[in-house]
């Protein structure tokens, strides 16, 4: 949602008794909690993680935040997956909070302090700005329009109508997509996604456990994650080469040799219209330069044949930074057990692939999520 | 999985009160250097890396983003963990458990000199509803947390005063520390309160440093000069201070036993040789103490006021001098503590060491307002 009037501890208690609920667990069932929630500048509180504990479960129990910006959300099931695998743990409750509402005029001012303090900040950039600055890139490399990226704003917002927690969902055509105020050029206000406070969670269990309490689990089949270069001004921003990076680790993981074919539904990070399909090609889901045309062909349709972000993503759901990519993580839960309702993609995948993105552009993680059967 | 993981490199800068000739991301580079030098290694040969930080400590919000370079970390596996060094640590190891990594690096820092309004930054930590009105310095809740604590131990303000006498004199001999000092108990005592019953000399000073790690699974092979992590924990009590046990440390009991059970300490008094724990307020050292071996409110008290807790004591704590001694870089300082203890167990502690050192135990504390806190136990798996 835009603003909540529920404090952060609380969109974390309300997030993680759900999921405990959907597991049929208590608080006690549960050995260690992950917390994923970006920055502490928008909360307003300092150590938020330690705000936050006692309303994601962690009190007196083992509890651990990460933090690796946009990335994060997804990140978070990366950490809770170490906690388990390592053998310590074998129940992990994993949650994502995000409230950006307490800034004020507008969340968007607070992310000049993520600029280096002495080479970018006296600029006064903003994520409007850099993100403008690889769309126009992207486009400029492959010869891509901007008709072509409205097609994303008009898929996502259209899958969201389908979900209970969408905060942008709706019909609009890539008219009304190019008519809407030029944010930084050649980015359109409704190709972005919003600032939102919400949370998200998850339930973690080994594998004789988990098999005890769910007769459909979901399993983490490969992990991956990568971090470029804070000189992001170095780099060719036509390519996320991290997120290419983190899929293969992830993929590797998997055994998943042909992405393509063996992928069935993906969640990328979609904050932008561009990054969805920047993404999709760093996932080596598209040829480069050719995610716009797959898509333009309804390759990416809920109904096509590699179905993305049929959640409705970040700009039609919304984007409480962490949440956002937990969010994802959830959505491919329920495609994959055939829980999604109204969203869910025709043929019942066996296996999906979740990405999000953060830092300065730099920062790729990636799951792998299958069933068996 | 990897059952064994141990610490096959170390590199510390030495502790500065203020470092106005170098960067924070120029003094991780000398300690990535010196770690990787130590372990003879170099980055490539690196699976995964985890930093340790706080975006209100470096002044930058993400500060995940300025971490790879300095570490050769550019396109690998890296993540910050926004909380205790030792909490990185633990990240690490698990990643090496689970086989995501053969070799993994953890680095903390502290730039603290950067920041001019600690207090203002501190108390942004509290609830905003309910605690941040009352526009209290924090280092009020640790004078508040010391005044229940003597009053439970039936202690005497001489007994904190100690610690800081102990800590100042022994970081005189450790060429890492910033504040090593001869000084005496009565000067402490007689030093101007900070808040009521906490003395400004009982306060760790600030201090400026990069402490790097390199960590290894060891199954079947033998590593020169390694450590093993024989146990590690870590855990968060209440974040609330109207909920909260003030005289003891409940979150660095749970920590401890995490890591007793992983280690298989069943009698940590007897099987622990030597104790780098936190010492950010000098009366925590005692509640530490107390937390660790399982012992009653004052009982660390009485420990130390009998001297059993110096260098040739039967539990000797801080012999690197601790935070106090050394300088306090916020939640680096877990992973200074740990330095200190892998060089005491390398027997390479020169005029600190410790005879017999062949087990340690590290505790560590976020700082006020947290409850939240670590314990590793290092030593021969």
């Amino acid at each position: 949602m835009r603003r909540a009037l529920e404090t952060g501890k609380e969109l974390s208690y309300y997030a993680a008794s759900a999921a405990l609920e959907s597991a049929d667990l208590r608080r006690r069932d549960v050995q260690a909690v992950v917390m994923a929630t970006a920055p502490d500048a928008f909360d307003g509180v300092h150590m938020k993680g330690d705000y936050l504990a006692d309303g994601a479960g962690g009190w007196r129990k083992p509890y651990l935040r990460a933090y690796v910006g946009g990335g994060s959300g997804v990140f978070s099931i990366i950490q809770g997956w170490s906690l388990v695998a390592s053998g310590f743990f074998d129940v992990v409750l994993v949650v994502a909070e995000e409230k950006m509402s307490p800034v004020r005029p507008h969340p968007q001012a607070a992310f000049i302090s993520i600029f280096d303090h002495t080479i970018e900040r006296p600029l006064g950039p903003n994520l409007l700005w850099i993100f403008a600055l690889e769309q126009h890139r992207y486009m400029h490399t492959y010869g891509i329009a901007n008709e072509e990226i409205a097609l994303a704003s008009v898929k996502n917002k259209r899958n969201a109508l389908a979900h209970p927690a969408a905060q942008i969902a709706g019909e609009v055509t890539v008219e009304q997509v190019l008519a809407s105020e030029v944010v930084a050029w050649p980015v359109h206000r409704l190709m972005v996604s919003p600032t939102s406070d919400g949370a998200a969670a998850i339930v973690l269990a080994a594998e004789d456990v988990a098999k005890r309490i769910s007769s459909r689990p979901v399993w983490v089949e490969g992990v991956g994650w990568s971090l470029d270069t804070s000189y992001w001004g170095n780099r060719d921003l036509a390519y996320p080469r991290y997120v290419e990076d983190a899929a293969r680790m992830a993929y590797g993981m998997a055994g998943i040799t042909e992405p393509r074919r063996q992928i069935d539904v993906a969640e990328p990070y979609d904050p932008f219209a561009y990054k969805e399909l920047h993404h999709l090609e760093g996932l080596l889901l598209a040829e480069r330069g050719q995610a716009p045309r797959d898509l333009a062909r309804g390759r990416f349709d809920r109904d096509g044949e590699l179905p993305s972000c049929p959640s409705g993503g970040l700009l039609g759901v919304g984007n409480p930074i962490a949440a956002a990519g937990l969010m994802k993580i959830c959505e491919l839960f329920w495609q994959l057990r055939g829980e999604a309702g109204a969203r869910q993609i025709a043929r019942t995948p066996r296996r999906g692939v979740a990405q999000a993105w953060g830092d300065l552009m730099q920062v790729g993680t990636v799951v792998v999520l299958g069933v068996v059967g | 999985m990897n059952s064994h993981v141990a610490i096959v490199g170390v590199g510390l800068t030495p502790l500065r009160p203020v470092s106005p000739d170098l960067s924070y991301r120029e003094m991780i580079f000398e300690a990535a250097t010196k770690a990787y030098a130590d372990a003879g290694i170099g980055p490539p040969e690196v699976d995964v890396f985890v930093t340790v930080a706080e975006d209100l400590h470096e002044g930058t919000s993400i500060a995940d983003e300025y971490t790879p370079d300095q570490l050769g970390a550019v396109r690998r596996p890296v993540h910050t963990v926004a909380g205790d060094g030792l909490q990185g640590l633990a990240a690490a190891v698990m990643l090496v458990r689970a086989g995501a990594a053969e070799l993994a690096v953890v680095e903390a820092h502290s730039k603290a000199s950067n920041i001019t309004t600690h207090e203002q930054v501190l108390a942004l930590a509290l609830d905003p509803a309910y605690e941040r009105p009352r526009r209290i310095n924090p280092h009020a809740i640790a004078a508040l947390e010391m005044r229940r604590y003597l009053y439970d131990a039936g202690a005497s303000p001489e007994v904190t005063a100690a610690v800081v006498v102990k800590n100042r004199r022994r970081a005189l001999d450790n060429p890492y520390a910033a504040y090593g000092a001869a000084l005496r108990t009565e000067e402490v005592l007689a030093d101007a309160y900070l808040a009521d019953p906490l003395r400004t000399l009982e306060v760790s000073p600030y201090a400026d440093g990069a402490v790097v790690l390199v960590l290894a699974a060891t199954d079947g092979a033998r590593r020169p000069r390694a450590v093993g992590i024989r146990g590690i924990g870590w855990a968060t009590d209440e974040p609330a201070l109207s909920g909260r046990s003030w005289a003891q440390a409940t979150y660095a009991r749970l920590a401890c036993d995490m890591a007793y059970a992983q280690a298989g300490v069943l009698a940590p008094a007897d099987e622990i040789d030597l104790f780098e724990l936190d010492d950010t307020y000098a009366y925590k050292e005692l509640q530490h103490l107390e937390a660790a071996l399982h012992l009653e409110i004052g009982e660390g008290a009485r420990l130390a006021a009998a001297g059993r807790t110096g260098r040739s004591g039967k539990y000797p704590v801080n012999p690197s001098g601790g935070s106090l001694g050394m300088g306090y870089g916020y939640d680096a300082s877990a992973l200074v503590r740990t330095a200190m203890a892998v060089q005491q167990l390398r027997g390479e502690a020169g005029a600190l060491q410790v005879s017999r050192a062949r087990t340690a135990l590290v505790v560590s504390w976020r700082g006020v307002p947290t409850t939240s806190g670590g314990a590793v136990v290092l030593g021969a798996a």
